[in-house]
């Protein structure tokens, strides 16, 4: 039981460090589209850091603040998309 | 009970090395649709596995402990997971659109883009807005 959630808390740790690197694609993306496909995926990686967070520290509410952030980073990208194609007005 | 440990170290660790790949594509891909190929089929597929691997906790610690807090958080997980499924392509998509819509060129050095030639969605975007003559875009469309 304490070997898994040690595990846990590593690859928070590593996930953490992924999201670091996503945000450099964020600064220096040459195109507005390269910005919006690193923060899709800075999302996505938060997404999964909070349910294993939530997993290793016995927490469920981190699972469910999980579920409402996907349903609104999915939101956020298919608005900022539609910005972007200048369709929605 | 060491093989359930394993099983879920095993999807622990295949979710780290696919989130790393995710991460290794966004940078290392030269245009914006081979890095949303990279980025987003690789993360949601580590970010898949890391749910399986908080399931599988959940469940192994339920049927030792048989606390219901266990079977609520592998449930919880479990709607995470259909979230994710449902949110995380249709938003790659909508990227892909918009960058194509707007006229984000590839890269034509470096890609593997270099040797297509058509470009159906732009044909069908100029065949709803300029409906010049349709007989001879009838036809075409069944030639081809």
């Amino acid at each position: 039981m304490i070997e898994v959630s040690t595990a846990l808390y590593a690859s928070v740790i590593a996930i953490v460090i992924y999201i670091i690197i996503c945000s450099f694609r964020i600064f220096l993306g040459p195109t507005v589209a390269d910005r919006i496909v690193g923060f899709d995926t800075l999302n996505t990686m938060v997404i999964a850091a909070m349910i294993a967070m939530g997993a290793a520290m016995y927490e469920t509410l981190f699972i469910d603040i999980a579920i409402v952030y996907a349903i609104l980073s999915f939101i956020s990208t298919l608005y900022i998309a539609k910005y972007l194609e200048g369709g929605g007005s | 009970m060491s093989w359930a440990i394993l099983l879920i170290l095993s999807f622990l660790i295949v979710s780290i090395v696919f989130n790393g790949l995710g991460t290794i594509g966004l940078h290392r891909f030269p245009d914006v649709y081979t890095r949303l190929h990279a980025a987003t089929k690789c993360t949601t597929f580590g970010t898949i596995f890391m749910t399986f691997t908080v399931i599988a906790h959940s469940v192994r610690l339920y049927l030792i402990t048989e606390e219901a807090r266990f079977l609520n958080m592998a449930i919880h997980t479990f709607l995470a997971l259909v979230a994710l499924l449902i949110t995380n392509p249709t938003g790659a998509h909508a990227i892909a659109r918009a960058a194509h819509i707007v006229g984000i060129k590839q890269e034509q050095a470096e890609s593997v883009w270099f040797l297509t030639e058509r470009d159906e969605l732009r044909e069908a975007d100029l065949e709803q807005t300029e409906p010049v003559s349709t007989d001879e875009s009838s036809e075409s469309s069944e030639v081809k």
